[in-house]
């Protein structure tokens, strides 16, 4: 990638003298637009290429790996945290930390588990749990917002908040066998010779009606508008107050339904379920190319990065020999990669 | 009465001061502190030893915060060095010896100093922000952790080893005399030298202390190590009080604690200003919180709401633009109470 030459604009602001020294500031222009657009995506298309060469070390040493069934599986049993991760990936666009979403994964287990035992009807089930997540995202960005406190800590109290109640709820587990659940669970769609669950229909949903947000709707906008600088958005006149409440309410609902499909896919709530589920949702969004200082990056990035999360145990899996917790070295290792990528792409750009 | 209402360490101490008191409503003989073959016996005593570890990460935590940045790893960096000295102690053919325990100790603590001073690079040199750069090594330390311990509890059968968590020396348990020591070299170096004051400069503005000439890089490269440091002694602490070591439980969720001890004794999370006498109160408050939970009762785990109630009033307490919504709510204020509001002013 050629470095951009510092004079570029000013040879674009002066008035051109012939047409080939305007020809030639022209294509100036488009080159400098064109690594401009490239260099937006170098992180995502890091994480595609890294994705790229996992998948052919698996393919390439164990059998079986080329099943696209293994592929599948990586999101059946991800389905939650790429629902949960889609959410942290709002938050941390306009530069915050979700740290609550784990907990409120649990409550949301716990809350389903303990209304469905108590003769709840399955709709009112979800609805309640989906407007709790949301209340609690809520009630943060407003603290966030009006408060200026800072995301980290104030996230880090609902943390606490939200697992101290899962424990006030219960401190065991708490099956679930209610019909719609064990269908959820247990129903498979055939895709060729492949199958998924619904759980993955529903991730994928929320994927891409939040990819649609996020690209074309004014709420997105906003989002990288105020990751990009906080001032400047608030000074364009752009609602800073609404849209910051609403990427927390947002992964507040995305939490909740994470849960909902944890709670599909364990058949129980358990105050335990999902600890240090934040670790993996900031990981996954950090790998998928979001910069964490907000404003830049792509939901489809954090598709990658969950992939990329979930080949990392599937190699780790199949190759029998190393130990599960080489995933969490693995996860820290892409973890300081992509950082220090990210660092040296931002440096870059002026 | 107003001076008194407005020094920065009477909430917190009035707070710890209530809850030792409300103690009292459940264990009749809370306050009682006996002397039984040369050893102080009593819950303040076992408050104190239980505590030993999170003042020390926590103190780590202060100068951390006051620099403006923030450590995740340490509960990840205790279960390393834990893990570490007690591999090396269970390896060696006299596990009592002294000559087997020091090097272990030396060992611990050595690699925490290396993964704080990683910490450290990553902040100080490569310019990462402090949650992201910490929080790399609290993923993967727990990973490396367990990688030491071969995802086994490593059990120890080494007085001497023990000694350090559960031990007692002139009277008192050694995991507080240590802390104590820890703290005290702290205080002095912090506000007996001008080292104190240029952590502060260097949280407050970064820029600024570098142009005046502070090498602040360094400062930062060396708290970080220290933090390390700290947590690496509470990690051989915590192993060996109950002489084994399992990475994936010591020091889980201590980093939150800590971070609430800090803000707790008054530390502001935008750095530039610290206490510590203030972080040694609020490391306090919680192990009393824990204990009080444990006596009454309620279910230990409940105690995580109580901390969530905690950090949310202290934070409110503590923004600027909550307490002028509250100013411009009362009119006039009548001093005694805007006193609390105002005491960080």
């Amino acid at each position: 990638m050629s470095q951009t030459p510092l004079t570029s604009p000013s040879a674009a602001g002066a008035p051109p003298e012939n047409p080939d020294a305007a020809a030639a500031a022209g294509e100036i222009i488009d080159r400098k637009r064109r690594t401009i657009l490239l260099r937006k995506y170098v992180p995502v298309l890091g994480t595609l290429v890294l994705l790229c060469v996992m998948y052919g070390v698996g393919i390439a040493n164990y059998d079986n790996f080329y099943n696209t069934q293994i592929l599948l599986n990586i999101f059946i049993d991800n389905s939650f945290l790429l629902v949960v991760a889609v959410g942290m990936t709002f938050v941390i666009l306009t530069g915050g930390i979700d740290l609550s979403v784990g907990s409120v994964v649990a409550l949301t287990t716990m809350v389903c588990a303990v209304t469905l035992d108590g003769g709840w009807p399955a709709p009112l089930v979800m609805v309640t749990v989906l407007v709790m997540g949301s209340v609690l995202g809520l009630a943060m960005g407003c603290v966030i917002h009006y408060f200026e406190i800072q995301p980290f800590i104030v996230t880090l109290a609902g943390m606490f908040l939200a697992r101290g109640l899962c424990y006030v709820i219960s401190t065991s587990s708490i099956p679930i066998t209610h019909p719609t659940w064990t269908t959820m669970s247990q129903t498979r769609i055939p895709i060729a010779s492949y199958s998924i669950t619904p759980s993955v229909l529903i991730a994928a949903a929320v994927v891409l009606l939040a990819a649609v947000v996020l690209a074309w709707t004014r709420l997105g906008r906003t989002v990288y508008a105020i990751g990009g600088n906080l001032q400047s958005a608030t000074l364009m006149g752009l609602p800073v107050a609404r849209t910051r409440i609403a990427v927390y309410t947002i992964s507040g609902l995305c939490s909740a339904t994470g849960g909902l499909l944890l709670s599909f896919y364990m058949s129980s709530g358990d105050p335990l379920h999902a600890v240090g589920m934040e670790l993996d949702a900031i990981a996954a969004v950090v790998i998928g190319g979001t910069i964490l200082t907000g404003g830049s990056g792509y939901v489809a990035g954090t598709v990658l990065g969950i992939v990329v999360l979930g080949l990392i145990q599937t190699i780790i899996t199949f190759q029998g020999t190393l130990s599960s917790w080489w995933t969490r070295i693995f996860i820290g290792a892409l973890l300081f990669l992509f950082v220090l990528l990210q660092r040296t792409v931002i440096r870059r750009t002026p | 009465m107003s001076a008194l209402l407005k020094h920065r360490l009477f909430w917190p101490l009035l707070a710890l001061l209530v809850l030792l008191l409300s103690n009292l409503l459940f264990t009749p003989g809370f306050f009682t502190v006996e002397l039984r073959q040369g050893h102080l016996y009593g819950s303040l005593i076992d408050i104190l030893r239980l505590s030993a570890p999170l003042i020390l990460v926590a103190l780590g935590m202060t100068l951390v915060i006051a620099t403006g940045g923030i450590d995740l790893s340490v509960g990840s960096v205790m279960a390393v060095s834990g893990a570490l000295a007690c591999l090396f102690i269970v390896n060696q053919p006299d596990q009592g010896a002294l000559s087997t325990v020091l090097p272990a100790c030396a060992l611990g603590v050595g690699l925490a100093i290396v993964l704080g001073a990683w910490n450290g690079f990553l902040v100080a040199v490569v310019g990462l922000q402090p949650i992201i750069a910490t929080l790399i090594l609290m993923v993967a330390g727990r990973g490396l952790a367990q990688l030491i311990t071969e995802g086994q509890i490593i059990t120890v059968n080494s007085p001497a080893y023990r000694f350090i968590g559960a031990g007692y020396w002139l009277t008192f348990p050694f995991a507080v005399i240590i802390a104590a020591a820890v703290v005290a070299l702290t205080v002095l170096l912090t506000r007996r030298t001008a080292l104190g004051m240029l952590v502060e400069l260097v949280g407050g503005n970064p820029r600024a202390s570098r142009l005046a000439g502070i090498s602040s890089r360094k400062l930062t490269w060396g708290i970080y190590a220290f933090t390390g440091f700290c947590a690496g002694i509470a990690g051989l602490m915590a192993t060996a009080n109950v002489s084994s070591a399992d990475g994936n439980a010591v020091g889980s969720l201590i980093e939150l604690n800590a971070i609430l001890a800090v803000v707790i004794g008054g530390t502001s999370l935008a750095g530039g200003r610290f206490s510590i006498a203030g972080t040694v109160i609020g490391a306090l408050l919680i192990q009393t919180l824990d204990t009080t939970i444990y006596t009454t009762g309620i279910p230990a785990e409940t105690t995580q709401l109580f901390k969530a109630l905690v950090v949310i009033v202290i934070c409110l307490v503590q923004s600027p633009t909550f307490r002028s919504k509250l100013a411009r709510l009362r009119r006039r204020p009548r001093p005694a109470l805007a006193a609390p509001v105002n005491a960080e002013v």
